[in-house]
């Protein structure tokens, strides 16, 4: 039954690593403006092309 | 080439305005002003023309853009405005009013191909701000400000800078600490379930084991996440005030220690469990209560509104000055549609200034020289000079924020119905405590601590807590999606209690453009050739109307043309003498019989007839006449008294309307109908009405649109939702009365609960099911009554 002490510690251990893992993100501020990045990744990158034609 | 053509209009390709004109094209391309031209001429020059493929129309309307931005040269006031600035490179933010499409985000963001020194642009769509990091060397600030004005979005600068606030206010940890909560929440609840199903003999040392590790994750969870409601329950303990803090202050402590003397003494497993759930819902509670419109400020006041420079005339040498550094004896020179930032005397040029924002007069008025101007109008017209008589802090408009209204304390204004319960529930609760501990003493002194305890263990009053909350947050999103924008949560309570509705006049229950034309007489086709030839040279808001009214014309060619400012024109065209004009000006006599504004016209000395401009109000007026006599409704306007007749009709009463009040008279008479026992909402929509709006108990600005100015208030109203108020009225009363049934659920819970502690016999798996059932019974009640409530009110 022992191996129980080492499977929580590692458990924890793993769980600690998310939590760091979202205390880094909140503080680099990926969280910050949720909305933006869903509109930028709809609009192209090459500015050089005309308007459409007619639709 | 996609050409946008409605029923005879050419629309604007840049802002999709209707052109008046078509004096404007290019490349096969109609545009309504020189502004929105030039716009497309910068992006065609760029290869960015893939704005428009985005968006029809992605544009915001140039008309009357005439942007100086001199200013931005003064060291002080770079220092103000730069986030951030070492040797090579400088980051800066702008608030960007005109940010609304992806056309918007996609250009914004390209802005480095006009200017290569921009390293980057970064919009944040929500906030209406971008971010631009140049380089030192190749950009100045000014530079960056103007290529931004050269493309369409002229930033938003000024005293009261809204990103700075943004980034000074203190930034809190709520998300951390809720981060933190869940995860020792999640982990205790794991650790916890074996001492639910039961451990057998031989698992026994595990059960210390696992103890020991629920006091581990207790401890962050109690001095991080559970910080906030120590500190405060002690604030208020030493202001003499009971709030919910403190029975919840007093839950989490108890639950800690008692859980620790448990495991330590091996004589149970603790509250572990209870006490991170706990914390955890609580903390979510606080989360969803908080809810931040960005791209709004409720806290603007008349810094907002005036430039952050002004152009001042030092030995003939015009040059910029910062506004705080303008003083007395100082020469200022204010252009087309500039403000003027201080009171004072004219000394050159013909002044016609607008007050509509200060006073509520909808027309501008014309000042002769020597006489002092007010701060606060906007200039229209030719550049004037002017001397200042008195800083800009003493001048006759910012002195109104000197009242004491301002200076009041925001925080007691409003009393929620929790803050009032809280106290009681408190009392409450320590008596049953003591009891039960007194009760049990002489016979059983282990039964009486743990019954103490546990009373105030399943009394601590988290469904309370949450009940405001989550019913207020809900009701907010359905406010939200009725374009009413309320500060916080609170606000909802104190909507339901007004009983006064108090209403100002120019641009809240009418807007300025909400006067309808209408020609009395007959014009032939000639005759409206020559009205809007005429009136198309004309920058007058009625002249505009007219040629509005009138359509798309063929110009035709003027000989003469002379605008007498505030009277009206007088022009020739070929064989042709007009005069189009005030009463007074065109037929020599004052006709007062006539109630609505007129321009009257005349060719060749012939009376040709004249427009009538009739106001219409806001179609949500007659929604809110008939709230009479469930609520008291006045009219407190800054203008004139000429639409006397025609509001008679909304307000009944004569004494009901107050015409001619100064900014001062209108915070007075909130101040006497509060005194005399009244619930006053105000709802205004101008500086000359700040002083009201903050001292009423509810001061709502009305707006046509929500980034434009808005003086500080505790909601915004759109103007397309006045209709509604009556709709929200009874709607935050429903919410009230759905916080009162949840109270009651709430103790419900907790009397149940109690039967068990006061006897001392609460098993930790009873107060580890009753905690979270009791939120979710809570959570769940509120949102689907309150979503119910909006629909039988027809606003969800």
């Amino acid at each position: 039954m022992s191996i129980i002490y080492f499977l929580i510690g590692c458990s924890i251990l793993m769980a600690l690593v998310f939590l760091g893992a979202f205390f880094w993100a909140q503080g680099n501020g990926q969280n910050d403006d949720l909305y933006t990045p869903s509109v930028r990744i709809l609009l192209d990158d090459e500015t050089d092309i005309r308007p459409k034609p007619e639709k | 080439m996609k050409e946008s053509v409605i029923a005879g209009q050419t629309l604007c390709y840049h802002c999709g305005n209707e052109c008046l004109e078509d004096a404007h094209l290019f490349e096969e391309k109609t545009f309504c002003c020189t502004g929105c031209k030039s716009v497309y001429q910068v992006l065609n020059a760029n290869n960015l023309c893939n704005y428009y493929s985005y968006n029809d129309h992605p544009g915001a309307n140039r008309a009357s853009t005439d942007a100086r931005f001199d200013y931005l040269d003064d060291p002080e006031i770079i220092r103000d405005l730069i986030g951030y600035s070492d040797e090579k490179i400088s980051i800066v933010t702008f608030y960007i009013p005109e940010i609304h499409c992806s056309s918007c985000i996609w250009l914004l963001e390209q802005l480095n191909k006009i200017n290569p020194a921009i390293h980057y642009s970064r919009v944040d769509f929500l906030k209406k701000q971008v971010t631009i990091r140049y380089s030192n060397t190749g950009a100045s600030l000014k530079q960056v400000v103007e290529l931004l004005h050269r493309v369409g979005y002229e930033p938003l600068i000024s005293l009261q800078d809204v990103i700075k606030k943004q980034d000074g206010s203190e930034k809190d940890y709520l998300v951390q600490t809720i981060a933190v909560a869940g995860f020792c929440f999640g982990n205790v609840m794991l650790l916890s379930f074996p001492e639910y199903f039961g451990l057998s003999g031989l698992e026994q040392s595990l059960k210390h084991f696992f103890g020991l590790l629920n006091i581990l994750f207790s401890l962050p969870v109690v001095f991080y996440s559970g910080r906030g409601y120590f500190t405060s329950a002690w604030h208020n303990l030493r202001n003499k005030v009971l709030n919910i803090d403190f029975p919840l202050a007093l839950g989490i402590a108890v639950l800690f220690v008692r859980t620790i003397t448990e495991v330590y003494t091996r004589t149970g497993a603790g509250f572990a469990d209870t006490l991170c759930g706990l914390v955890f819902f609580l903390l979510v509670g606080k989360f969803v209560q908080k809810k931040t419109y960005h791209h709004i400020s409720f806290e603007r006041d008349y810094r907002s509104f005036f430039p952050v420079a002004v152009q001042v005339i030092e030995n003939n040498i015009e040059k910029p000055l910062p506004l705080s550094q303008l003083q007395t004896g100082h020469r200022i020179l204010i252009r087309h549609n500039e403000i003027i930032p201080a009171d004072a005397i004219l000394l050159k040029g013909n002044a016609l200034i607008d007050f509509s924002f200060v006073t509520g007069e909808a027309a501008p008025v014309s000042k002769t020289l020597g006489e002092i101007i007010y701060a606060g109008g906007r200039q229209t017209g030719q550049a004037i000079e002017m001397e200042v008589i008195k800083a800009v802090s003493q001048s006759y408009l910012t002195q109104l924020w000197n009242n004491e209204a301002f200076n009041r304390k925001d925080d007691n204004r409003i009393q929620t119905f929790s803050q009032t319960i809280s106290k009681y529930f408190t009392i409450v609760l320590l008596v049953i405590a003591f009891a039960a501990l007194f009760f049990w003493l002489p016979t059983d002194y282990k039964r009486g601590i743990a019954a103490f305890t546990a009373v105030l263990i399943v009394a601590c009053p988290c469904a309370l807590a949450l009940s405001t909350p989550f019913t207020m947050s809900a009701a907010l999103s359905i406010f939200d999606r009725n374009f009413f924008y309320l500060k916080n949560t609170a606000v909802v309570e104190q909507l339901a209690r007004i009983s006064t509705i108090v209403l100002d006049k120019t641009g809240t229950i009418t807007t300025g453009e909400s006067k309808s034309v209408n020609m009395v007489g007959q014009l032939n086709s000639l005759q409206k050739q020559l009205i809007f030839s005429a009136c198309i040279n004309s920058g007058h808001p009625l002249s505009r109307m007219i040629c509005k009214y009138l359509g798309n014309q063929q110009k035709l060619h003027i000989n003469n043309y002379f605008e007498i400012p505030g009277q009206g024109i007088i022009a020739t065209l070929g064989e042709f003498h007009l005069r189009i004009g005030s009463s007074k000006m065109v037929l020599g006599i004052d006709n007062h019989a006539v109630q609505s504004t007129g321009v009257h016209v005349l060719i060749n000395d012939a009376y040709i007839g004249y427009f009538e401009f009739i106001h219409q109000y806001r179609q949500g007026l007659t929604d809110i006449a008939a709230l009479n006599p469930q609520y008291k409704l006045f009219l407190l306007s800054g203008d004139q008294d000429n639409e006397r007749f025609e509001l008679i009709n909304f307000f009944k009463r004569q004494d009901a309307m107050l015409f001619n009040q100064s900014p001062q008279q209108k915070l007075d008479f909130i101040n006497n109908l509060q005194s005399s026992g009244n619930k006053v909402m105000m709802i205004g929509d101008g500086l000359n009405d700040a002083g009201a709006l903050k001292q009423s108990d509810l001061g709502i600005a009305l707006t046509d649109n929500v980034n434009n100015f808005s003086p500080g208030s505790d909601a915004i109203l759109d103007g397309r939702s006045l209709s509604k108020l009556p709709a929200f009225l009874c709607f935050s009363k429903d919410t009230v009365r759905i916080i009162h049934i949840s109270f009651l659920i709430s103790l419900t819970y907790n009397v149940v609960g109690l039967s068990y502690a006061v006897t001392g016999n609460l098993s930790p798996l009873i107060a580890a099911i009753l905690m979270p059932l009791s939120t979710a019974t809570i959570i769940s009640f509120t949102s689907i009554a309150t979503h119910l409530a909006a629909k039988k009110r027809k606003l969800s």
